[in-house]
């Protein structure tokens, strides 16, 4: 993969107004590591899986939030993850990029792998998962530094980049994050000073900046107008096609909308899984039917 | 938000159950007019089909009210989803219902033409036809619901006799040609009504198991 092939990348997926000219650095293609300009493959039919939990238990302190799950996620596709406060999404979430590490009480059980990469074994390099899989918050949480310094922040540390490298990275970010042609007469101003929808968007470039494999998202919009929302909704849509996404909502319309699978979770066990289309049609159990149906919840 | 949708599918679960009555009153009473060639029944049915297309653009309107602002899933969905082509089932079954009415009324303009008995069972599975499919739709039974589409066969072999019998009749005696060709399209919708019940049945299990049965 090379900067140059994404002269090459379909129009409506890279619309660059100005195609970077350098080769690609070394650093863009570290083991592992995948050059985020490369093009997007097409999802398959039957799509390999990114993300597996086998046996997978977590707890905090004696309480334990996640109860023998066993899930695989599909890859280049979007995941959704919905239930009540409390049934363990959020903290199935945070273990796949190993956000708990910091959480003092927290600890887990079982398999979780990320391809062939083990992500609970004491050797893995953390920093190079976290890079793997990048994660949006629901609110959103720029740094106090420019919008371009937002975006550049990963790749100056993870690739060694030349100025125009990283110019063309950062454009391309902004692009892929639907929110370029809001901020390019102002990348460096303060990021602060976007409004919600714009920062979260500007996260969101920042987190695909670094060329992760998969995009987790904790309910991204929930703090956003229905503008925003639809914004990040339609971003969604465009990101599936190059990274696997796993999306954590509490909004049933979104789920429905945006994920091609939703896992129904409830305390902290995974009630159904199954593609969003059978889930909010005709689920198999009861407890999904009900939720759905806002029956409790 | 449940609640509201809740009360709201409480009165469109009551505003169906009011159609299905009036719709298998009209069967019933347009069954009798050709049979016995009780006129007076025709009028009423046609002053019923004015009440049905009333309910039926009721009911539909307060179906799409509910998919815009409670935007329903799973059951919820396929309940709306069900009574929104149960009701269309319905209003075309009265529609049916009136013209064969209009046709008990040409059969009675030719006294000494006779109905031929095997109209009877065939009524009579008709009219079971449709009131077990809307006890299905609204007992939510599947089997029940399935026994009604086997039916249907049965329906359609007492169509083709009875249509025998006519073109035997109307061969041998050419002024019984118009009667017979009245009676000839009475059958014919009276199949067509079991058609109907069948769908109605389907739909019945659509909302049950989400499962589409039709064409298999």
């Amino acid at each position: 993969m090379t900067f140059t092939k994404t002269k090459q990348a379909p129009a409506e997926t890279l619309k660059p107004e100005r195609i970077p000219a350098a080769d690609p650095p070394a650093a863009l293609q570290p083991t592992g590591a995948r050059n985020p300009l490369s093009e997007p493959s097409r999802p398959e039919s039957s799509p390999p899986i990114a993300i597996s939990f086998d046996s997978f238990n977590a707890f905090y302190g004696d309480y334990q939030a996640i109860d023998q799950i066993n899930l695989q996620i599909p890859s280049k596709q979007v995941t959704g993850f919905i239930g009540p406060s409390g049934c363990g999404k959020t903290t199935l979430l945070r273990w796949i990029n190993r956000m708990n590490d910091i959480v003092p009480t927290a600890r887990s059980t079982g398999q979780l792998h990320l391809h062939d990469l083990d992500v609970l074994a004491s050797s893995t390099d953390v920093v190079e998962l976290r890079r793997r899989v990048g994660i949006v918050f629901q609110k959103p949480n720029p740094f106090p530094k420019s919008i371009y310094d937002n975006v550049a922040y990963g790749a100056r540390l993870h690739l060694k980049l030349t100025r125009t490298e990283l110019d063309a990275l950062v454009e391309w970010s902004l692009r892929k994050a639907a929110v370029w042609s809001e901020v390019k007469d102002r990348l460096h101003k303060p990021a602060l000073g976007l409004s919600g929808g714009q920062q979260q968007r500007v996260c969101i470039a920042r987190t695909i900046a670094t060329g992760p494999e998969v995009l987790l998202m904790d309910e991204p919009c929930s703090a956003l107008d229905p503008i925003s929302t639809s914004a990040i909704e339609d971003l969604i849509f465009e990101l599936r096609q190059q990274f696997t996404i796993v999306i954590v909502t509490h909004n049933m319309q979104q789920a429905s909308r945006v994920s091609d699978m939703t896992a129904f979770f409830y305390q902290g066990k995974v009630v159904e899984f199954g593609t969003t289309d059978q889930v909010f049609t005709c689920p198999t159990e009861k407890q999904t039917e009900d939720y759905v149906t806002g029956k409790f919840g | 938000m449940t609640k509201h949708l809740d009360r709201d599918m409480d009165r469109l679960h009551r505003d169906i159950l009011s159609l299905c009555t009036i719709v298998e009153d009209m069967i019933g009473k347009a069954a009798m007019a050709l049979r016995d060639g009780r006129l007076e029944l025709c009028d009423e049915v046609t002053a019923e089909d004015e009440t049905v297309d009333r309910f039926e653009v009721a009911i539909e309107e307060e179906c799409l009210k509910m998919l815009a602002l409670h935007h329903p899933v799973a059951v919820d969905l396929r309940r709306i989803a069900t009574v929104v082509k149960v009701n269309n089932d319905l209003e075309r079954i009265a529609d049916l219902a009136v013209n064969i009415a209009d046709r008990a009324r040409g059969v009675r303009e030719y006294p000494e033409f006779k109905i031929p008995k095997a109209v009877d069972p065939m009524v009579a599975h008709v009219r079971s036809m449709v009131r077990g499919a809307l006890d299905a739709f609204v007992h939510l039974d599947t089997a029940a619901a399935r026994e009604v589409i086997q039916r249907d066969n049965i329906v359609d072999e007492l169509n083709e006799h009875l249509i025998e019998l006519l073109q035997n009749s109307m061969q041998t005696r050419s002024q019984w040609v118009v009667p017979g060709l009245h009676c000839f399209s009475a059958i014919r919708h009276l199949a067509r009504i079991g058609d109907l019940a069948t769908n109605i049945a389907e739909d019945a299990i659509y909302l049950v198991d989400g499962e589409i049965v039709r064409h298999r």
